[in-house]
């Protein structure tokens, strides 16, 4: 039986942990000398208070969602993949070598090409840590972080020395032609009549990222496979007493993971910046975690947290830009909020359940 | 709907503070940061030494995610501020993108290059290859031990056009000597990894190095506190880091950003676009710092023949071979 109704437990312990984070960022910004409301003011209308602002938050948003369902997938078969990292990068080149050296006639087809080349390139980074956790029982954990390792270094190799164009500074691919630019929101919109910041990032990726959100859900809740995937991380032991292979659904877990990461390529690299340079993922595979843990795994819970990451990171950019708060506080003030939503959960989670507890008692 | 006009009333004040900002410059520092004692740090001497003269104001950011380059290009246009100035070479593709769609506004790239440059962009290069080049010749004449070394910061061409041309200096006092160039790495860590660069510097002690020149951003730190602490020679890059171990740094690889940032705030909203602007010996863009930390370590020799050369090739007569020329180095392999 749940100590705590649904709703309290869906919404009133992210909302309290928000607020403690909210406050404990208010006496950071207060400490600097800064003026804490007018900073709220600021990130709000520089994130939401602007189709410009949203574009920019949907476009973060989107790569956390793929990164965020990646961790989500691999944490309902008791995995803990955090090499979403190299995942991604790897997603990236092969979103690049197809946008690259393939002469699309119009970017619908090169999209669903992006989106299966930067699937297998991902799932394939998870294939080898996937198997040496399955069959030789070395820790995922460890392998998947020194994968994201290997990632940058063979991403560095083929930016310097494959696909850099001669005379180019830069370590990153030329532009991608025309042809497979994604539609942007704004070109998305204009047409339904809806004005759209045309200088915003956000991108058809949204709709994909939404799509992954359902697909997943209809996965782990709604299919044969996903009662396997659950049952083997609630209990291993019990799984493969069921007669559930713990190679395989190890295997198929990490390599939807995997894709997942891959897939978030489309938006960041061909969606936004359509060139692949080196530091193009930037952290958004170890965010996922958080917005993994935040949305507790759930498809739903895992869009909004995205979502709210995407205003932190926005807002942010606009603090960055119009105060004086050095960019650091910045990253001190998201990080509350993964510390807060993340990692001190039961501190929230436990006085509430204990509330509940005692009014269910004088209830009865 | 009270809500509505708070955000709305908050967006009238940003465009409001936005208009009150005009024509001041702006500088977008690169993902280094600001404070990283070399590279992005030059940039802000550059523009601070302009804002004391002057009295001005100007506006920045540091930035944080690979989105926020056009945004800042975008927003910094949009206020009004004249010129936009960035720097690091990650920055000339959105430049390119950007530039087009706000004629008026003038954008400095540092580092960058281009193939067809916009009429209102200007890139400014550095060569950094002779300055190096003069570095390597004072490493090569203070070594005993007859090998030198290089610790670059990320695995890319620019780094590895520094340690081409110190090579090279090195090569051209004594043929025999050996240069021994790693690399810190292969991610933007390797920037700011003053540990690991440490540790480069001992294996490299341990191959008999004496004087070891870092260009590796932040974790060039590490290279010459390690130095310093095993009573070898280092050598510094960007600003002028002779200071830090006095005594103990045998000079600076001077790659003064921070002149080409100072010259164009001075010349603001007027500034001459659409070229390229590069800064060699003769402009003194580039050169070998020498002041008081390490006036005893450089003697009147090692001074007269760098001089030499430094001459020789402004006049042309010796010429140092940039590793872009065919992304190969004739005398070091990496």
């Amino acid at each position: 039986m749940d100590v705590m109704p649904k709703w309290a437990e869906v919404i009133l312990v992210p909302l309290i942990s928000l607020i403690l984070a909210a406050i404990l960022s208010a006496l950071v910004i207060l400490a600097i000398g800064e003026d804490p409301v007018a900073a709220v003011n600021l990130m709000v209308t520089g994130a939401l208070g602007s189709t410009y602002g949203w574009g920019y938050t949907l476009y973060y948003a989107t790569n956390f969602m793929f990164t965020g369902l990646a961790v989500a997938v691999a944490f309902h078969a008791g995995l803990f993949n955090i090499g979403g990292e190299g995942q991604a990068m790897l997603g990236g080149l092969g979103v690049a070598l197809i946008c690259l050296f393939i002469p699309w006639p119009h970017w619908s087809i090169a999209l669903i090409a992006a989106v299966m080349a930067s699937a297998v390139f991902g799932a394939a980074w998870a294939a080898l840590p996937a198997y040496l956790q399955a069959k030789r029982g070395s820790h995922i954990v460890i392998t998947t972080i020194m994968f994201n390792f290997i990632a940058a270094a063979v991403l560095n190799y083929m930016l310097v020395n494959v696909l850099r164009p001669p005379r180019s500074m830069d370590p990153s691919t030329a532009r991608f032609p025309e042809a497979v630019h994604l539609p942007s929101l704004h070109d998305m919109l204009t047409p339904l009549g809806i004005s759209f910041s045309k200088s915003a990032p956000a991108n058809i990726s949204l709709v994909i990222a939404i799509v992954a959100c359902v697909l997943v859900w209809l996965l782990i809740w709604r299919t044969p496979l996903g009662l396997e995937i659950r049952s083997f991380g609630k209990s291993g032991r019990a799984a493969r007493y069921a007669g559930i292979g713990s190679v395989r659904i190890t295997m198929i877990a990490m390599l939807i993971s995997g894709a997942l990461a891959g897939a978030m390529a489309i938006n960041n690299v061909m969606g936004e910046a359509e060139r692949l340079v080196l530091n193009a993922v930037e952290g958004a595979g170890f965010i996922g975690i958080a917005v993994a843990l935040m949305g507790r795994s759930h498809p739903f819970g895992v869009f909004l947290a995205a979502i709210l990451f995407g205003f932190l990171y926005q807002g942010g950019a606009e603090l960055a830009l119009w105060t004086d708060i050095p960019r650091e506080l910045i990253v001190v003030i998201q990080a509350l909020v993964i510390l807060f939503t993340g990692a001190l959960d039961n501190m929230v989670r436990m006085p509430l359940e204990r509330l509940f507890l005692a009014a269910r008692k004088t209830g009865a | 709907m009270t809500l509505m006009q708070k955000f709305l009333g908050a967006a009238a004040s940003l465009a409001m503070m936005a208009g009150a900002a005009a024509a001041e410059p702006a500088l977008i520092f690169d993902l280094g940061g600001k404070f990283d004692k070399s590279f992005n740090e030059a940039a802000f001497t550059g523009a601070k030494r302009w804002a004391d003269e002057t009295g001005g104001k100007f506006l920045e950011i540091e930035l944080q995610s690979e989105a926020q380059r056009e945004q800042a290009l975008r927003r910094f246009a949009e206020s009004g501020a004249n010129p936009v100035i960035t720097t690091g070479f990650a920055f000339a593709d959105p430049v390119n993108n950007v530039a087009g769609d706000y004629p008026d506004t003038k954008f400095v790239n540092i580092d960058g290059w281009l193939p067809e440059v916009p009429a209102n962009v200007q890139l400014i290069g550095f060569q950094e290859h002779q300055g190096s080049y003069l570095v390597g010749m004072m490493a090569a004449m203070a070594s005993k031990s007859g090998t030198v070394g290089f610790i670059g910061g990320m695995d890319i061409p620019l780094i590895r056009h520094f340690g081409c041309g110190f090579a090279q200096g090195v090569k051209a006092v004594n043929p025999d000597a050996t240069v021994i160039a790693n690399m810190t790495g292969t991610t933007p860590t390797a920037w700011n990894d003053p540990v690991k660069g440490s540790e480069l510097t001992k294996a490299q002690i341990a191959q008999g190095a004496d004087v070891v020149y870092a260009a590796a951003g932040g974790t060039g730190v590490g290279v010459l506190q390690t130095a310093a602490d095993e009573g070898i020679l280092s050598i510094g890059v960007d600003s002028n880091q002779n200071y830090l171990h006095s005594g103990k740094v045998l000079t600076s690889m001077l790659k003064r950003v921070d002149v080409a940032v100072y010259d164009s705030m001075k010349a603001g909203a007027g500034m001459e676009t659409g070229g390229f602007t590069i800064l060699g010996l003769a402009e003194e863009g580039v050169g070998y710092a020498l002041d008081e930390h390490n006036a005893p370590l450089v003697s009147d020799e090692m001074k007269s023949k760098v001089d030499a050369a430094r001459e020789a090739i402004i006049s042309g007569d010796i010429e140092v071979v940039a590793y872009y020329a065919n992304d190969s180095c004739p005398v070091l392999d990496f």
